[in-house]
């Protein structure tokens, strides 16, 4: 039996599938405007990955902000249960998750038996998010998935007070104006949205270990920062992108 | 759902209680021509003592509600932000003192008050919203100072405030040009009472499984117990809607069909998303079937004696919910948890209000500690709409059914 998990996130749409407790598979693409047809590209383009055919799912579930616009799926479930789930399947000890994502980042809690304890959300804020990070990359004029290694290059990274993001792009912007180092200024940005994300977590007290997952995980400067503000190593597996609709699949094995 | 079914789920007194609540307004509206006096007085505060002098209380907080449920809040906010207020500012103050300049809002303003009466067991922001209102009409204002009781209620707070009961009916006297009628009071205080007993039952009924009624219709049934306190009509419609509780019970009508989630509110509502909140719970077959707002208007009836109300009133309106120490708070929250048997909490951190929100954190850990139950937050605002993101909200309520229905069952979140 296979079983497909989608989660529409507002900036990429990620597919998984899995097979006798194995990920089968699993595709990102970008969201662009329209959510159920990201849905649908990202989950055709995986079944031609791995060579089946539709009929061959035994159930959908679909997670994320569009969650709702799949029709095609069986069932919707909020990206948290997911991500929990997620991490559970792939490593049992899990029992914190810090995801961060496009637009939102959030801190999980997971009693041994994986189920989702308690959970805490970014409220009306886009402070410690990917999209924050997209804008101080913009405004560097680096590729986002450079942003890692040149923090890491950082010898005394800036400090950046601002917590609205607009306001933080402006110091950036005198930071560059000043000629402060790249490499410090990304290593600036990268400790004030940790800070934000730590604050989450401390809200839910989460517990060793914790794995982080979503997109920015892929950001090692990011994950380090985090790691160092909340004092343990964060556990990053490579399919941290993709781990909401990983969970998403393991939860339709249960529909 | 078919027609007639949702049709029998419907509370048959909200008619008559619009139908009061419109009489109400229109009796303040025309006062003057009835030569009856107007005061406008804080949701908390001793509104007995105008009922004894046929003084017409009027509740701008409610006004705000008003203002709130009929979505004219941020327009309202904003033009007390273009006053030069700061969007900081509670909102039922901000629509409050714009209505006051711009006789905007559901009913085109409040009547014109002879007099304010201000007191602080709720707030500290009534103090200076009251100054505003008393300068902009230029009519007196009467403050009752109830300090707050973070552990008990001492003897120094209860002389304290048992000196401005007495000065209050002398600023009455004053104001109304009339002699306080103490016997009057008597009767009063025991309407007041016993519509607080019966507002209790009526709350205490959607213990029954499943709940007659969810804390959205305490929401909008407060009303009364707010507006007439200590008359008649607010003692006869209670009644009514009682029996009609009962007799809902004896018929097995629940408020939400599927009654499977029991969960309990805090804070005050979101005017504005009422319907989008309780169709949002009630599609995960959750009730929210109590919550500890509208409780305030009867959780301090134990300090009450109905023989002596004058005297035991100081102590009752000052040591309400909002008054007391968090822990106290806390307390409250947990006995409720147990009477009214609930899977989750939900807290509203309200942006406007800021005694009720601030200590929130600390109840959560309480109650997840000692109640061992689901808490969500969720953040929002009760007039102003600005601040209320719905997917944020969505997300955190759905994900939030997702913990209370996996804790029940782990079948039950996959379930169809």
């Amino acid at each position: 039996m296979i079983y497909a998990g989608i989660d529409i996130g507002s900036i990429t749409a990620k597919a998984a599938l899995i097979k006798n407790n194995q990920v089968l598979g699993t595709h990102v693409i970008l969201t662009g405007y329209n959510p159920l047809k990201a849905g649908i590209n990202v989950f055709e383009t995986l079944l031609t990955k791995v060579k089946i055919s539709k009929a061959d799912i035994s159930g959908i579930i679909s997670t994320g902000y569009g969650r709702a616009s799949i029709d095609f799926a069986d069932k919707s479930l909020t990206e948290i249960i997911c991500h929990g789930t997620g991490a559970h399947f792939m490593n049992p000890k899990i029992r914190g998750i810090i995801d961060v994502g496009g637009q939102d980042s959030k801190a999980i809690a997971l009693d041994r038996n994986g189920q989702v304890e308690n959970f805490a959300m970014n409220d009306k804020c886009a402070a410690g998010t990917g999209r924050f990070l997209e804008v101080m990359a913009n405004a560097l004029e680096i590729d986002l998935d450079q942003l890692g290694d040149f923090s890491l290059k950082a010898d005394s990274p800036s400090k950046i007070s601002s917590i609205c993001t607009v306001f933080a792009e402006s110091e950036v912007i005198s930071m560059i104006a000043g000629q402060e180092k790249r490499e410090n200024i990304i290593a600036g940005i990268h400790d004030s949205a940790a800070a934000r994300v730590a604050i989450l977590a401390f809200k839910i007290n989460i517990q060793k270990p914790v794995m982080m997952t979503g997109g920015v995980a892929k950001n090692n400067g990011m994950v380090m920062a985090l790691g160092k503000r909340l004092g343990l190593n964060l556990i990053v597996g490579n399919l941290a992108q993709e781990n909401g609709a990983i969970g998403a699949a393991v939860l339709a094995s249960k529909l | 759902m078919s027609d007639s079914l949702s049709e029998k789920r419907k509370i048959k007194s909200a008619k008559k209680m619009r139908d009061i609540m419109t009489t109400y307004y229109l009796d303040a509206m025309t006062a003057e021509q009835n030569n009856k006096q107007v005061a406008w007085i804080t949701s908390g505060g001793p509104v007995e003592p105008l009922v004894a002098m046929d003084i017409i209380p009027i509740y701008p907080e409610n006004h705000g509600a008003m203002i709130g449920a009929s979505k004219m809040g941020e327009d309202l906010c904003i033009k007390a932000e273009d006053m030069g207020y700061s969007s900081d500012l509670c909102s039922y103050a901000r629509s409050d003192i714009s209505c006051s300049i711009v006789k905007g809002g559901p009913i085109g303003g409040l009547p014109k008050p002879d007099m304010l009466i201000c007191c602080n067991n709720i707030c500290g922001t009534v103090l200076k919203w009251y100054e505003i209102q008393a300068r902009l009409y230029n009519v007196p204002l009467f403050i009752l100072d109830t300090p707050v009781c973070h552990t008990g209620y001492s003897p120094e707070i209860a002389r304290y405030v048992r000196a401005q009961i007495d000065e209050y009916i002398i600023f009455l006297e004053k104001v109304t040009k009339k002699k306080f009628d103490h016997d009057k009071m008597a009767r009063v205080g025991r309407l007041a009472f016993e519509g607080q007993q019966l507002w209790r039952k009526i709350l205490n009924t959607t213990a029954h499984k499943p709940s007659p009624m969810s804390a959205f219709d305490a929401f909008f049934f407060l009303a009364l117990i707010v507006t007439l306190r200590g008359t008649q009509i607010a003692v006869d419609f209670y009644r009514d809607l009682l029996t009609e509780m009962d007799q809902r019970i004896k018929d097995g009508i629940s408020m939400v069909p599927n009654e499977t989630y029991r969960l309990l509110w805090d804070n005050l509502p979101v005017w504005y998303r009422l319907k989008w909140l309780s169709t949002k719970f009630s599609d995960h077959n959750a009730c929210l079937v109590a919550d500890t707002y509208t409780s305030a208007w009867c959780s301090a009836l134990n300090y009450i004696d109905e023989d002596n109300f004058l005297d035991s009133m100081a102590e009752a309106y000052t040591r309400i919910y909002l008054n007391i120490g968090v822990d106290q708070m806390a307390d409250q929250v947990l006995d409720m948890i147990k009477f009214y048997d609930v899977n989750g909490f939900v807290m509203h951190s309200n942006r406007s209000c800021k005694p009720y929100s601030f200590g929130q954190m600390d109840i959560m850990k309480i109650v997840r500690k000692k109640a061992g139950i689901p808490v969500l937050m969720i953040e929002a605002d009760m007039v102003d709409p600005r601040n209320f993101s719905q997917s944020q909200v969505e997300t955190r309520i759905d994900a939030f059914m997702e913990i209370v229905k996996q804790r029940n069952s782990p079948n039950d979140l996959c379930r169809h």
